[in-house]
């Protein structure tokens, strides 16, 4: 059935394609969740609608309610796509080291932008909207780092769809940014296959990003729970943007730079059951396309003229 | 034995600006004391009153989050690289 009421009813369902030529062995398989198929193109278009519609059955949504949130960029341009179907308005603190494409398609949806500082990155776009939610009582924060709703579309959708379509699977590779699809997918997967590993993949940044005035100023995600993952593992620009131009080369598949770092940690783990002589399916999150991107640079010059390129922005 | 140890900005006040220093140590923790004895009071940064970790530094070795590797047990061997980062959000 490809068939819907609306657009937000196509939500989910995409398809998870296998990677025959960056699978390492028959034995060892990587599979791709194509997540950018999703209504605006990213895969927070789960974790947007399930936020919404919770928020919703709580009543906490009158109509022509507004909505703040901080976000780098897909987070917000899910809301921002349901908002306006909605008749809600959308106000997105975004850290002013965001490609200018994330900006154009928000302020398409017509979405306020409200910049916070470059240097520290997300943290600084998270405490200067809890500072905007104190000072405006009737503006609705969603807070995506902590809404439980954000995970449970992942336990819900994700997961489900996930083991449907490779029962077999052995690990899960998923990026780390509120940790909502990697405790979601994980959480689901541990209670339905005995033994899965959750893998997660951690962007690293350039050091503007982690500029924080000092180390209490830090922050973890409340919807991080360790308990649930294998391993985590960091990824620098060079090694995710070369992962994404293999991706394109080998498999055709254009995609954003996040789902470059989880593509490398996801042969990471591949090698490791090749050398360790087991089976393994292996399933990756390919987050969204490469198109909100292609102003970085990532995608043309050499390797180091586009790591150098994504230096101090916020690629993921 | 030389292990390459990169060093955040807000903790390079220890290592006089340094971004990468070299250490020894056959386990994390046993770097981190060899650290210490150059660079005063950077162990004091990265592990906690109670023994462990600061709750907002994250230490990798070959990118591999220690968390998850045996901690401030987590082995280590002459040319790997162990990276320290405050956590930060993301997404």
């Amino acid at each position: 059935m490809a068939r819907f009421d609306s657009l937000i009813d196509s939500l989910g369902g995409t398809p998870l394609v296998g990677l025959p030529a960056l699978s390492p062995s028959p034995e060892v398989r990587l599979w791709a969740k194509l997540e950018d198929h999703n209504p605006t193109g990213s895969v927070k278009d789960r974790a947007a609608f399930f936020m919404i519609q919770a928020a919703e059955a709580e009543g906490r949504f009158k109509p022509g309610a507004t909505i703040l949130e901080p976000t780098s960029g897909n987070t917000g341009i899910s809301l921002a796509m349901i908002a306006r179907q909605r008749g809600y308005k959308l106000i997105c603190v975004m850290p002013e080291n965001t490609s200018i494409e994330r900006r154009q398609l928000l302020e398409m949806y017509g979405a306020r932008i409200i910049s916070s500082p470059a240097e520290g990155g997300s943290n600084e776009a998270v405490a200067v909207a809890k500072k905007l939610a104190a000072e405006h009582p009737d503006w609705e924060m969603l807070y995506q780092y902590g809404n439980p709703a954000n995970a449970r579309a992942h336990y819900e959708t994700t997961g489900p769809e996930i083991l449907a379509d490779l029962p077999t699977i052995t690990h899960f590779v998923g990026g780390l940014g509120t940790a909502g699809t990697l405790m979601g997918v994980g959480r689901f997967l541990r209670e339905k296959v005995p033994g899965v590993a959750i893998v997660a993949a951690e962007p690293r940044y350039g050091e503007l990003v982690y500029g924080l005035r000092n180390i209490d100023e830090g922050f973890i995600p409340e919807l991080y729970d360790p308990t649930v993952l294998t391993t985590r593992f960091s990824v620098g620009p060079n090694d995710a943007i070369r992962r994404v131009r293999e991706l394109i080369d080998r498999e055709g598949i254009f995609a954003g730079i996040s789902t470059g770092a989880i593509l490398h940690a996801a042969l990471g783990v591949a090698e490791r059951e090749v050398a360790a002589g087991r089976r393994a399916d292996i399933a990756l999150i390919v987050c969204d396309g490469g198109w909100k991107y292609l102003s970085t640079g990532a995608y043309d010059g050499s390797l180091d003229e586009a790591t150098e390129a994504l230096d101090g922005q916020l690629w993921a | 034995m030389a292990i390459e140890v990169r060093i955040p900005t807000i903790l390079r006040s220890h290592t006089g600006g340094e971004k990468t220093v070299q250490g020894s140590g056959d386990s994390l923790s046993a770097l981190i004391d060899d650290l210490d004895a150059r660079h005063s009071g950077i162990k004091g940064r990265l592990i906690a009153d109670d023994g462990a970790l600061h709750r907002f530094v994250n230490v990798y070795v070959n990118d591999e989050d220690v968390r998850f590797t045996g901690a401030l047990e987590t082995p280590l061997k002459d040319g790997d690289s162990v990276t320290v980062l405050p956590a930060v959000a993301g997404g």
